[in-house]
């Protein structure tokens, strides 16, 4: 990965804030906040609804800017990139999992992993193999030319993870990734993440409302107030 | 898999919506194509005439007939390379329903003036040979199913023969002309002015009308000025004006065709962008989760945008030239059913072009808003409704 240096934390947040707009009134969602995360850490982030965990990771997966502060993830400093260079370099360094479905609906299971690989020039043939792979890995081989809506909601979720590993990103980034699921379906999910997180290496940053969720993670942060607080072995940032 | 993937699956995802949009510009596009051949019917002639050519006829009505002699007299004109007359005839052949238009001619000078018209070298010397001789358009020709050789009786309406009251006029066909140029007349008689002049019972030396070729386009109305000046107060004063500019009045005559055909194609167009525009605003708006999501794994704001108008080129724009393409198809199926009546109904290449343009354009116009309102779709917002 070109932009990241070996050493360092994988994520470094610096005195962060981040306000938003609601016609005339400023809604400061984020205080100014410090966050460092390792490589290889799995980090889960809990805190009450409208606390700011989506803005958090948003921020750090370079999908929104601080209001003030520092971002650096990978040791590259995304808080100073242009919206163009911000999406070129989400593609090539960050895996997202959202709650939903995030799938296209028109597109089959296949296809969907593959979006990710339209932004680069590998070939044909090279798209293929990785794409088998990351459905190898989330347990779908199976199902590769299925439609979104033949699928299970795990199974969706499922090929959402082999679509983030696809262009071999080092962090993951995860919104609620079980939020929609029952229970069994959510423990595969988490599975998956835990694996993918120790054999793999990936850092995964996951917002969750699930305490059990939020069990499977090494790190557990709470946002409240704009604030982190850090949960078991209690260093706060 | 590419964008292509992506563009299709896109317009598959509501399958029945894309067809009828579809099938909306496809009919669109269809109306233009036959209201243009319909336009070009109607205005046949304009934009056949030649720059080079004047219409000379008298100053108070076409039917009102010139002296032979003025031909010798504009020829001496500076700027006038040759100067030719018609008559107009207005026989009839077996039923006044049969009507096409018949004039005589000197041969070889209307051959001059109109190189447009094909003709071989054998009719040409038999028409010299022969007094009655008379050429006919390869169009009248199919539709009496006239043969070379044949004698054609035709019924004068104005013209008689001398001490022969209300017979026929008898021509001998001796060739059957065409021309490659789309949408010439190919529907005329002529026959040799030598013969009608000797043999009319009344007007001799007088002639309907003139065409007059100038030397230079660009100032053919200062020599159909002078023309005019010239037979200023003369008894047949004339009226001398571009080819063109003749056959536009007579277009014309016929009801503003072509006002009425843009009029109903402006219809039929803005019916078009909003149909299509609401089907691609609502394709985009229903996907607002999913281009957030392309937005998010890393497609460029440019890219998304890009996505979007190709999407809407590929639906409108290929609907536009399948219309097109069925207009053509049409248009060689009519075209020549209707050769002998209508010898300007057919679907000109400029047509074409304009049509191509507009499906181009509508692809566009379409596009555009809901490709901008995809490229500043807020990436996170967008996500939040995933
Ligand atoms: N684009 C935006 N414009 C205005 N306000 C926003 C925007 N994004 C988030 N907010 C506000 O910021 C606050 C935090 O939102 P955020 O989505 O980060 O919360 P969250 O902790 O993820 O909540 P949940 O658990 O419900 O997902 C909320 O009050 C929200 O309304
Ligand atoms: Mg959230």
């Amino acid at each position: 990965m070109s932009e990241q240096n070996g050493s360092g934390p994988m994520v470094d947040v610096r005195q962060v804030t981040r306000t938003f707009r609601r016609g005339r009134i400023e809604v400061p969602v984020l205080r100014g906040l410090d966050l460092e995360m390792q490589r290889g850490d799995f980090l889960a982030l809990m805190g009450p609804s409208g606390s700011g965990k989506s803005t958090l990771l948003n921020l750090i997966a370079g999908l929104d800017r601080p209001t003030s502060g520092e971002v650096f993830v990978g040791g590259a400093a995304i808080h100073k990139l242009s919206e163009r260079r911000l999406a070129g370099w989400r593609a090539r360094n960050i895996g997202f999992v959202f709650q939903f479905s995030n799938l296209l609906a028109g597109l089959n299971a296949a296809r969907n992993v593959a979006l990710p690989l339209l932004l680069t020039s590998i070939s044909g043939k090279e798209r293929r193999r990785r794409v088998a792979l990351a459905l190898d890995i989330v347990g779908l081989s199976d199902r590769a030319r299925h439609r979104p809506r033949e699928l299970s909601g795990g199974e969706q979720q499922r090929v959402g993870i082999a679509r983030a590993l696809v262009n071999d990103p080092a962090l993951l980034v995860c919104d609620e990734p079980t939020g929609d699921l029952d229970h069994r379906t959510s423990d595969g999910i988490l599975d998956l993440l835990a694996a993918l997180n120790q054999e793999h290496g990936k850092t995964v940053l996951m917002v969750t409302h699930d305490p059990a969720a939020a069990d499977r993670a090494g790190r557990l942060l709470h946002l409240d107030d704009g604030r982190l607080v850090e949960s078991a072995d209690g260093e706060a940032s | 898999m590419s964008s292509l993937t992506l563009i299709s699956a896109a317009l598959r995802r509501k399958k029945a919506r894309t067809f009828l949009t579809f099938s909306s510009v496809v009919f669109a596009f269809l109306m233009f194509g036959v209201l243009s051949m319909i336009r070009s019917a109607f205005s046949m002639g304009v934009d056949l005439a030649g720059e080079d050519r004047l219409v000379v006829r008298h100053r108070v009505s076409l039917f009102q007939l010139l002296p032979q002699s003025y031909e010798a007299d504009m020829e001496e004109l500076p700027g006038v390379v040759d100067a030719m007359h018609m008559t107009w005839f207005g026989g009839v052949y077996q039923d006044p329903q049969n009507f096409f238009m018949q004039s005589p001619v000197v041969p070889a000078e209307y051959l001059d003036m109109y190189p447009e018209i094909r003709l071989s070298e054998e009719a040409r010397t038999r028409w010299i040979e022969t007094r009655n001789g008379a050429v006919v358009g390869r169009a009248t020709a199919e539709r009496f199913g006239w043969e070379v050789g044949d004698r054609v009786p035709i019924q004068p309406t104005i013209w008689q023969q001398e001490g022969r009251e209300d017979e026929a006029w008898e021509f001998e066909l001796v060739g059957i002309y065409h021309s490659d140029v789309e949408g010439f007349d190919e529907t005329q008689m002529l026959f040799r002015y030598d013969f009608f002049d000797e043999t009319r019972s009344f007007g001799r030396g007088q002639v309907g009308w003139y065409a007059v070729r100038v030397n230079d386009p660009e100032r053919a109305a200062e020599v159909a000025a002078s023309i005019d000046r010239l037979f200023q107060n003369s008894a047949a004063e004339t009226k001398s004006e571009p080819e063109g500019a003749f056959a536009a009045g007579f277009a014309n005559q016929m009801g503003n065709i072509g006002l009425i055909v843009t009029s109903i194609l402006g219809a039929v167009f803005f019916t078009i962008l909003l149909v299509s525009g609401n089907t691609m605003a609502q394709s985009v708006r229903e996907r607002v989760g999913e281009i957030g999501l392309l937005k998010a794994i890393g497609f460029t704001a440019a890219r998304v945008q890009r996505l979007v108008l190709f999407e809407s080129l590929t639906l409108v724009t290929s609907a536009g030239f399948f219309g097109l393409l069925l207009a053509a198809g049409l248009a060689a199926v009519v075209q020549p059913m209707f050769a002998a009546y209508m010898p300007g109904l057919f679907l000109q290449g400029r047509d074409i072009f304009i049509g191509l343009g507009l499906a181009v354009l509508t692809g566009l116009v379409v596009g555009f808003f809901p490709a901008r309102r995809a490229m500043k779709l807020r990436t996170a917002f967008a996500l939040r409704r995933l």
